[in-house]
């Protein structure tokens, strides 16, 4: 474990050289650092022309906005203000990861419904065919007199309920 | 004169579709053979009239007529002439006579390759489809009629092909979603004539299966070509954007899945038909769904075609129309299934059930992501963006869960498998996808879980797959022999499923471990992404036929050996003054190194984007290995052989249904 | 009962079709801006006329006014021009310039071919007005009350049909407010 903080500063080292040969568009102290610009605007939608993120976007819309988003986060902004500080010029379109609240509640929870609802019909077959079949083996009285009703061709809905 | 030929062939395609939609289904109805009989001529001569239109719209491309409106729109003199051609379907008016030749094209292969089939059901079949072309012509010729001509001003040159589609994906990448599309219309009359007839059963299930297996494989192959088409043309490096038209190929495709698997429980089993017609239905209905949101203008997306409120309405009324109907037949003729056989919880089926379950869920998620945010503009709650972190939150969850469940489905037998014996069977392949997604990890040099699922989902299917294959070939007389004695349809289920691992693979590796830089560079200067250093040599001007541009130079060096040297264009399309960034590739079957010009930043340096992204490749690779698994599937002896001795198939039919369920309704 | 299940498929699809129909014809790609009901952002920048003179929030304040975003370098603003200056001059109403990311010596070249309609213009050679109002694209015209606060924006360029059925309404009513 001790090398550990020697590997750090290796890795350190490395991405300093690797920063040293040619300089980023916008120049960051880390990778890490580079990393969480280049995620914050893939999730920015430029308004202008809608169909990109700003990091994508040639648009001169995008740009300002990617300028903006440096110059917040060189002033130690987290990711919310700076995301909120574009929504609040922009309004809520330039997200393109939709905020959690009552209007998308029922959108952000609708994966986890619809697979535990399916699941539990699937249960529910399962369990049911499974009865039937031990019905079926014990042969109660009533049993008995819907095979016969069925033998004889007729329809079982009431048996169903 | 000969685009009034175009049109009047149209028209008289539209006749012949008329009476395929009426007289073949007239004559089952009423059981007289007489009029069953005309199905066939009636739908090769739709097909040969709407073959004729196509070829001379075509003809006007290539010869630049353009007092036709449509081509003046789509073309112009100097374009090279296999884009001419390919610029037929580079618009609405002849992207929708496309539609319509495939549709005249899919009912044809109906009628050849459906000819032991009883004669009521494939008149009834040919009946629904002619009724879907009735819907498409009507279409073509009052709203988007291809042949419109500009007279008299008639333009000295076109407006030119938008720079976007002058490309050999565009060539392939419409025709082959189209054929998938249209494709599950056949799917959709299967169903609907055996609604009509109520005649769901196992037989139904096998003839439907080989046209919904070939039409999701080209879906499969329309879909990949698409993103790789996105990957390299649109210039920014990615391959899914979740842009509501990529979403809405993407609908029919994971519905149409599901579909695939329900039709072998359904065919082997009897059991879930009317889950598994209601799947065909949907599939089709999907298919709809995304021309209308392609061609209406209710969502912004990249590739939508100009918006038409006409046009809209009168897609969604044939959307409506189909819709609405079939699922009034579907609710007053399905079966209401008794099921009788006992469904051990974890046998096939089951694991099939849950295969749905989540193919379905993925599809509907999909689907409520495009709507959403028209619903709530509608309820007047704010205009939302539904985007990339959305869908990698919500989809990939699904998306790994159905990874781990078919591989541990592979193992499961028909009817009932035995818990303890499963669980056995699964520890070793357990443990050794274990050690290879751990070997990978390593390998590329950092640990995230995501990355962890997806590539263990990946290696999770390849390694169940393999064990499967292994136990399956074991044979008394060798293993050559036990190998050579599976059938196609098992092999083109084995490519189907390696397939899945590889996208996932390549979906995983990429977002994780792709690296992407946008840096500051002049000639001379050089960056390092990944361990690719990328020197900047040279800038200058070039011609093309139809557009001038800037070029840049890229030395690609790997351990101070060039690999390879990059021309990453910015061109200038003079007709349609329009700016395009083409990037240069460098692509590898395990890495690719892209490279693109920006911005110019200064006088003497531009923004460049530089990235590494591994595996990428593998992405449409795993999407042609899983086409190529449908395709042979659908070579399998067992429905040619069904086909030839139909009649001894039709006495084996109501005892294989019988057997198993009841229906009652 | 189980059939009335099967009517499930047909009424979701009812429900997404109600929305496909209603989505039809509206344009998805307008965007309402999120200041409508707020104060114009503050700001402090020069005059294009005058650079000695420092324009604020105040400027906006005191009587309905429309506030338009313009560059020489924006083709649509060479269109728009000629019905801002029959505004100006025939419907009197104040309008505000301001001169979105342009240079001086263009923006003057530009007022000279095609006049000057403008009561006063702000000069933002970065945008960062602009941007503090989301503007995304020149031109776009906002209409801003006597309380220098933001009652609408209109994306694109101003003719007589914009005018008469979105602007004017919407200056009518600011009129009637204060």
């Amino acid at each position: 474990m001790r090398r550990f903080p020697i590997l750090l500063f290796a890795l350190f080292a490395l991405s300093f050289t690797v920063q040293a040969e040619v300089k980023d568009v916008y120049d960051f102290d880390t990778r890490a650092e580079e990393q969480r610009y280049q995620n914050l605007i893939a999730e920015l939608r430029c308004p202008k022309c809608q169909n990109n993120n700003i990091a994508d976007s040639n648009s001169a819309i995008s740009q300002d906005m990617r300028d903006e988003v440096y110059r917040m986060m060189k002033n130690g902004a987290s990711n919310e203000e700076i995301v909120d500080a574009l929504v609040s010029r922009f309004g809520e379109f330039v997200q393109y990861k939709p905020p959690v609240d009552r209007r998308t509640i029922l959108l952000w929870a609708f994966p986890a419904i619809a697979v535990i609802g399916g699941f539990l019909v699937v249960v529910g077959v399962v369990m049911r065919s499974r009865q039937r079949e031990q019905q079926g083996e014990t042969l109660s009285q009533e049993d008995k007199r819907k095979a016969e009703r069925i033998l004889a061709g007729e329809s079982d809905e009431s048996a169903k309920g | 004169m000969y685009p009034e030929l175009g049109q009047l062939a149209l028209i008289l395609a539209l006749l012949l579709a008329v009476l395929l939609s009426v007289v073949p289904l007239v004559g089952a109805l009423t059981g007289r053979d007489s009029l069953q009989a005309f199905a066939r001529p009636l739908a090769s001569g739709m097909f040969v009239f709407t073959g004729l239109a196509f070829a001379i719209l075509a003809h006007a491309f290539l010869v630049d007529d353009f007092s036709v409106a449509y081509v003046a729109n789509n073309s112009n003199s100097m374009l090279p002439w296999y884009y001419k051609f390919s610029a037929v379907w580079g618009g609405h008016e002849g992207s929708l006579l496309l539609w319509a030749l495939m549709l005249s094209g899919w009912t044809l292969a109906v009628t050849i390759f459906s000819r032991k089939l009883p004669s009521v059901m494939i008149s009834q079949v040919l009946s629904v489809l002619g009724m879907i072309a009735v819907g498409f012509f009507l279409f073509v010729i009052i709203t988007s009629n291809p042949f419109d001509r500009l007279l008299p001003n008639i333009p000295a040159d076109g407006r030119d092909l938008n720079p976007l589609l002058q490309d050999i994906g565009l060539i392939m990448h419409p025709p082959m979603l189209y054929m998938g599309y249209v494709g599950f219309s056949v799917a959709f009359a299967f169903a609907i004539a055996a609604l009509i007839n109520g005649r769901l059963d196992a037989a139904w299930a096998r003839w439907s299966r080989p046209w919904t297996t070939v039409a999701w494989a080209f879906l499969t192959v329309g879909i990949a070509l698409g993103s790789w088409w996105a990957y390299y043309e649109l210039g920014w490096g990615g391959w899914w954007f979740w842009d509501p038209v990529e979403n809405a190929s993407l609908l029919p495709w994971l519905s149409g899945t599901a579909l695939m698997h329900s039709l072998a429980v359904t065919e082997k089993r009897g059991v879930f038909k009317s889950w598994t017609v209601l799947l065909a239905i949907v599939s089709f209905a999907l298919s709809l769904l995304g021309t209308f949101l392609v061609r209406s203008g209710v969502l912004t997306s990249v590739h939508a075609f100009a918006s038409d409120p006409e046009r809209g309405s009168f897609l969604l009324m044939l959307l409506g129309i189909t819709v609405v109907a079939s699922l009034v037949l579907y609710a007053f003729r399905a079966p209401v299934v008794h099921v009788r056989s006992r469904y051990g919880s974890l046998s096939r089926e089951v694991f099939l059930l849950f295969n749905n379950v989540l193919l379905v869920s993925a599809t509907a998620l999909v689907g409520i992501g495009t709507l959403y945010p028209l619903v709530l503009d509608y309820l007047e709650m704010g205009k939302l963006s539904i985007g990339e972190p959305f869908f990698n939150t919500t989809f990939s969850p699904l998306a790994v869960a159905t990874g781990l469940l078919l591989g541990v489905g592979i193992f499961s037998r028909w009817k009932k498998t035995d818990g303890g014996w499963l669980a056995r069977k699964l520890l070793w392949p357990l443990a050794l996808s274990t050690a290879i997604t751990a070997a990978v990890m390593i390998g590329y040099g950092g640990f995230t879980p995501w990355a962890f699922l997806g590539v263990f989902t990946a290696v999770w299917v390849t390694v169940a797959t393999f064990w499967d294959i292994w136990d399956k070939s074991s044979s008394r007389n060798g293993r050559l022999y036990g190998l050579r004695r599976q059938s196609r349809s098992y092999w083109g289920m084995v490519l189907g499923h390696l397939g899945v691992a590889m996208v996932m693979a390549g979906a995983t590796i990429v977002s994780n471990y792709g690296i992407e830089r946008d840096v500051r560079m002049q000639p001379g200067d050089s960056a390092m992404v990944g361990d690719y250093r990328i020197v900047f040599t040279d800038i200058g001007q070039r011609e093309g036929p139809n557009y001038t541009s800037e070029y840049g130079s890229f030395d690609v060096y790997l351990d101070g050996k060039q690999v390879s040297e990059l021309h990453p264009e910015k061109r200038n399309y003079t007709v349609g003054m329009s700016m395009m960034t083409e990037a240069d590739i460098d692509a590898g079957l395990f890495r690719d190194v892209f490279v693109a010009i920006g911005e110019r930043i200064s006088d003497e340096a531009w923004a460049i984007r530089v990235q590494y992204k591994p595996l990428v490749r593998w992405l449409w690779l795993g999407a042609l290995v899983m086409a190529l698994g449908g395709f042979l599937a659908i070579a399998d002896k067992r429905y040619r052989i069904r086909v030839n001795k139909e009649k001894e198939a039709k006495v084996i039919q109501p005892d294989a249904s019988g057997k198993t369920a009841e229906v009652t309704s | 009962m189980k059939r009335l299940f099967l009517f499930l498929p047909l009424i979701v699809a009812i429900a997404v079709g109600v929305f496909l129909f209603a989505g039809i014809g509206k344009d998805p790609t307008r965007l309402e801006s999120v200041l409508i009901g707020k104060p114009v952002p503050e700001f402090s920048l020069e005059s294009l006329n005058d650079p000695e003179r420092r324009l604020d929030t105040s400027l906006l304040k005191g009587e309905v006014s429309l506030l338009n975003v313009w560059a020489e370098w924006c083709p649509s603003c060479w269109d728009e021009h000629k019905y801002l200056m029959r505004l100006s001059k025939d419907k009197g109403v104040r309008i505000v310039g301001l001169n979105y990311k342009d240079e001086r010596e263009a923006a003057f070249r530009f007022l000279n071919q095609l006049g000057n309609p403008y009561e006063t213009i702000i000069f933002d050679p970065k945008g960062k007005l602009g941007f503090d109002l989301g503007v995304y694209g020149a031109p776009e015209t906002f209409v801003i009350d006597a309380d220098g606060v933001v009652q609408y924006r209109h994306v694109g360029v101003v003719n007589q049909k914009v005018w008469e059925q979105e602007l004017l309404p919407v200056i009518n009513k600011a009129k009637g407010n204060s």
